[in-house]
């Protein structure tokens, strides 16, 4: 039984790694009692966002360099989205999603983040702020971040046209996400979405189950497939919903999925024990089943990538001391540290050239350059994650965001989108 | 003197009617107004509006093609719940059978039941993710099949299917059948049991006409606990089937992650009052009252 050999070592270096991870939040009331950080009088900031992007190293090291405290609160995507709209109070500062701003824009909850507060503003990647990587253009289908970067005003509930001072989201991550796949038990190279339904793969392939996202993996597919090109894949109309759909209840009928995956650590237990083969997954996802010493790969495709990116912003209702240290602790995050900390997850950080500061040559060239490792690579919490000689999948920076064929989003048709993604999981 | 009692019985039913009334009646009644509201992707507004249960029917018609969603998607839930509630009652009679009637000593009996509880030493997701290895394709049950040559290939239908949701929720639910059966069992006079063996009747007469007639308000409590346990749980659904199967609860909850809040108060409304119909036809067959 090789698979359960494995699943059981992992729970134990699982075990060992929160043992770790308790001693560290152990470790923490010791640096209380710096005198420096006694005067400062530490402000606490409550954290709200998934738990992909939360770390517990970043707030250590934004306490020690900043004396503000990080109290994390940690939901799921949609919760992020539920809490915005229904408990603004809850939260001193959120990391949300760009594609959700359509719903939290119009709810007036949140203030724009002033530009001029921003000391690092002018050094954030052209990826987010223009749509561009290294002057060339990127796929522009869905909810493209530079498309709902600024509002009118510090308190418009619209998007602005044109650059202004006041912005939605100062971006922490971003991404290309496509298919995992285990390359051990395929054995052939994979090169396209339509993949993901081709009958070899039957009983053994998986779809998020998150509408929004799932539809855009299925759009790909489609397109891939060549049953229909379409305008926008980030805003389709009734018509291409209905097709998209349709195409999908074709091979659920036909037994093509094995299960569907709405929680980040589903898909890490389906690929481990073998039960797909070829599914969507996230970047961290893909690490976490390496991390359990069996292969999977993030397979760059030939139709691009779904790109997503999630950024800072503040609730309507902050003031006073509270305001002035969210703005310190956001310039703390583009300054570096944690940039490099997020690079050395998979992610890609906001500004690039001072996470190059705080990262090896070798690290950034594994990383960034898409260059072979010349040394093991290292996880940010110091496990080993590639041998020397690896090199990363889909290459260097420019080439992953590059490949970008469309963006995360939430569809002007999107009631009728999640009714009809009910029908394809109840047929 | 009797309106004196009177008057402080109903002070001392007040503080549990506050809570029931507080955090029960009042966000149901909340739940039933808000399902006729008008709503955006980001704000919901105070209206009137049948447009969320008519948006629940849509494509109901005679003579549609196929079952509508709505429909396919009841169907689904209630044939989890009469397979698992028929599983459930066989077992579980059993099980409090055995307890009760043929284990003697009381330190053994209630040894016994704990054993019955183990399935909630865990937490639901935990319990979850330990079918995987069970049930798998490389799981220990297909591996064991599969050595011991009686199949050739792993079985698929063991993980992420029907079999999967009904085993799964056996699993959790025949303690609910149990202890209200052990308690009906128990208050059975023994001199019930040798009266009719004196009178010559036979174990499956005796088991026929006084044990199970005095286990109706048992079955019947049971019952109750196991539909509408089975009727709400989308998690058991959701892990076990793969996400592939239908259920009343995944729906309401997608509803409200994508913030559509009328129309999950609706598909509520709707679940409770078709629960609340099932257990009204119970009560019916059995009073429970007069049972107890």
């Amino acid at each position: 039984m090789p698979n359960n050999k494995a699943v059981s070592g992992v729970s134990r270096r699982k075990l060992l790694k929160s043992a770790a991870m308790i001693a560290g939040a152990a470790a923490i009331p010791e640096v209380i009692y710096a005198p420096a950080i006694l005067a400062a009088e530490p402000i606490t900031l409550r954290y709200l966002s998934t738990a992909t992007n939360q770390a517990p190293a970043i707030a250590e090291q934004a306490f020690k360099d900043t004396g503000i405290k990080i109290e994390y609160v940690t939901v799921t995507t949609d919760d992020v989205t539920k809490r915005i709209v229904t408990q603004p109070d809850s939260f001193d500062l959120v990391d949300t999603e760009y594609f959700s701003l359509r719903n939290l824009v119009p709810s007036g909850n949140l203030k724009g983040m002033d530009a001029k507060k921003v000391k690092l503003f002018d050094k954030i990647t052209t990826v987010i702020t223009k749509g561009e990587v290294n002057g060339k253009k990127i796929g522009d289908q869905g909810t493209s971040p530079h498309k709902v970067l600024y509002l009118e005003g510090e308190h418009s509930k619209k998007f602005a046209k044109s650059p202004t001072e006041w912005l939605t989201l100062i971006p922490t991550t971003y991404n290309a996400d496509t298919l995992g796949i285990r390359p051990d038990l395929i054995g052939r190279p994979i090169t396209s979405w339509a993949e993901l339904v081709n009958p070899q793969f039957k009983g053994k392939a998986s779809i998020i189950n998150i509408p929004s996202i799932g539809i855009m993996d299925a759009a790909m597919v489609t397109e891939a497939l060549g049953i229909h090109k379409y305008g926008d894949k980030g805003n389709m109309t009734k018509a291409e919903i209905d097709l998209t759909i349709a195409n999908l209840i074709k091979y659920k009928k036909a037994g093509q999925f094995r299960a569907l995956w709405t929680d980040f650590n589903q898909s890490v237990n389906l690929m481990a024990s073998g039960e797909t083969e070829i599914q969507s997954m996230w970047s961290p996802a893909v690490t976490a089943v390496r991390l359990k010493g069996i292969p999977c790969v993030f397979q760059p495709l030939k139709e691009g990538a779904r790109g997503w990116a999630s950024g800072f912003a503040l609730p309507r209702t902050l003031t006073g001391k509270k305001l002035d240290a969210a703005y310190e602790f956001v310039n703390w995050f583009l300054s570096g540290w944690a940039g490099a900390y997020l690079n050395r997850q998979g992610y890609y950080s906001a500004v690039l050239e001072t996470a190059k500061t705080h990262m090896e040559p070798y690290e950034w060239a594994y990383w960034m350059e898409g260059k072979a490792a010349t040394q093991d690579i290292h996880g940010p919490d110091g496990g080993l994650l590639e041998k020397k000689g690896t090199v990363r999948d889909g290459g260097s920076y420019e080439t992953r965001m590059a490949a970008v064929a469309c963006w995360n989003s939430i569809m002007d048709e999107n009631e009728y989108m999640v009714k009809k993604w009910n029908e394809f999981v109840a047929a | 003197m009797g309106t004196a009692a009177h008057r402080s019985i109903w002070w001392l039913a007040s503080p549990l009617a506050a809570v029931l009334l507080l955090f029960f009646a009042v966000p149901l009644v909340l739940i039933g107004v808000v399902s006729f509201w008008s709503y955006t992707g980001y704000s919901i507004t105070p209206a009137f509006e049948l447009r969320n249960y008519a948006g629940i029917f849509d494509g109901c018609r005679v003579g549609g093609a196929g079952p509508c969603v709505v429909l396919s998607t009841y169907l689904s839930t209630l044939f989890f719940c009469v397979v698992v509630w028929a599983i459930t009652l066989v077992l579980g009679f059993c099980i409090a059978y055995f307890l009760v009637f043929e284990v003697r000593s009381s330190r053994m009996r209630i040894g016994l039941g704990i054993l019955c509880t183990i399935p909630f030493w865990t937490s639901n997701v935990i319990r979850m993710i330990s079918w995987i290895p069970l049930l798998g394709r490389n799981g220990m049950v297909n591996l064991a099949l599969m050595q011991l040559h009686l199949i050739n290939h792993p079985l698929e239908w063991l993980l992420y299917s029907r079999f999967a949701v009904a085993v799964a929720m056996v699993h959790i639910n025949t303690v609910f059948m149990i202890v209200p059966l052990i308690n009906s069992m128990a208050r059975i006079s023994p001199s019930l049991i040798e009266a009719a063996r004196d009178a010559g009747a036979s174990w499956w007469q005796t088991l026929r006409n006084i044990i199970i007639p005095l286990c109706r308000g048992g079955i019947a409590i049971g019952s109750i606990f196991v539909i509408t346990v089975v009727m709400g749980d989308y998690i058991t659904v959701g892990l076990m089937g793969g996400e592939q199967i239908a259920s009343v609860g995944k729906t309401i909850q997608t509803q409200i992650d994508a913030l559509q809040f009328p129309i999950a108060a609706a598909s509520a409304v709707l679940l409770l009052a078709f629960v609340m119909l099932m257990i009204l036809a119970l009560i019916r067959i059995v009073d429970i009252r007069e049972e107890l």
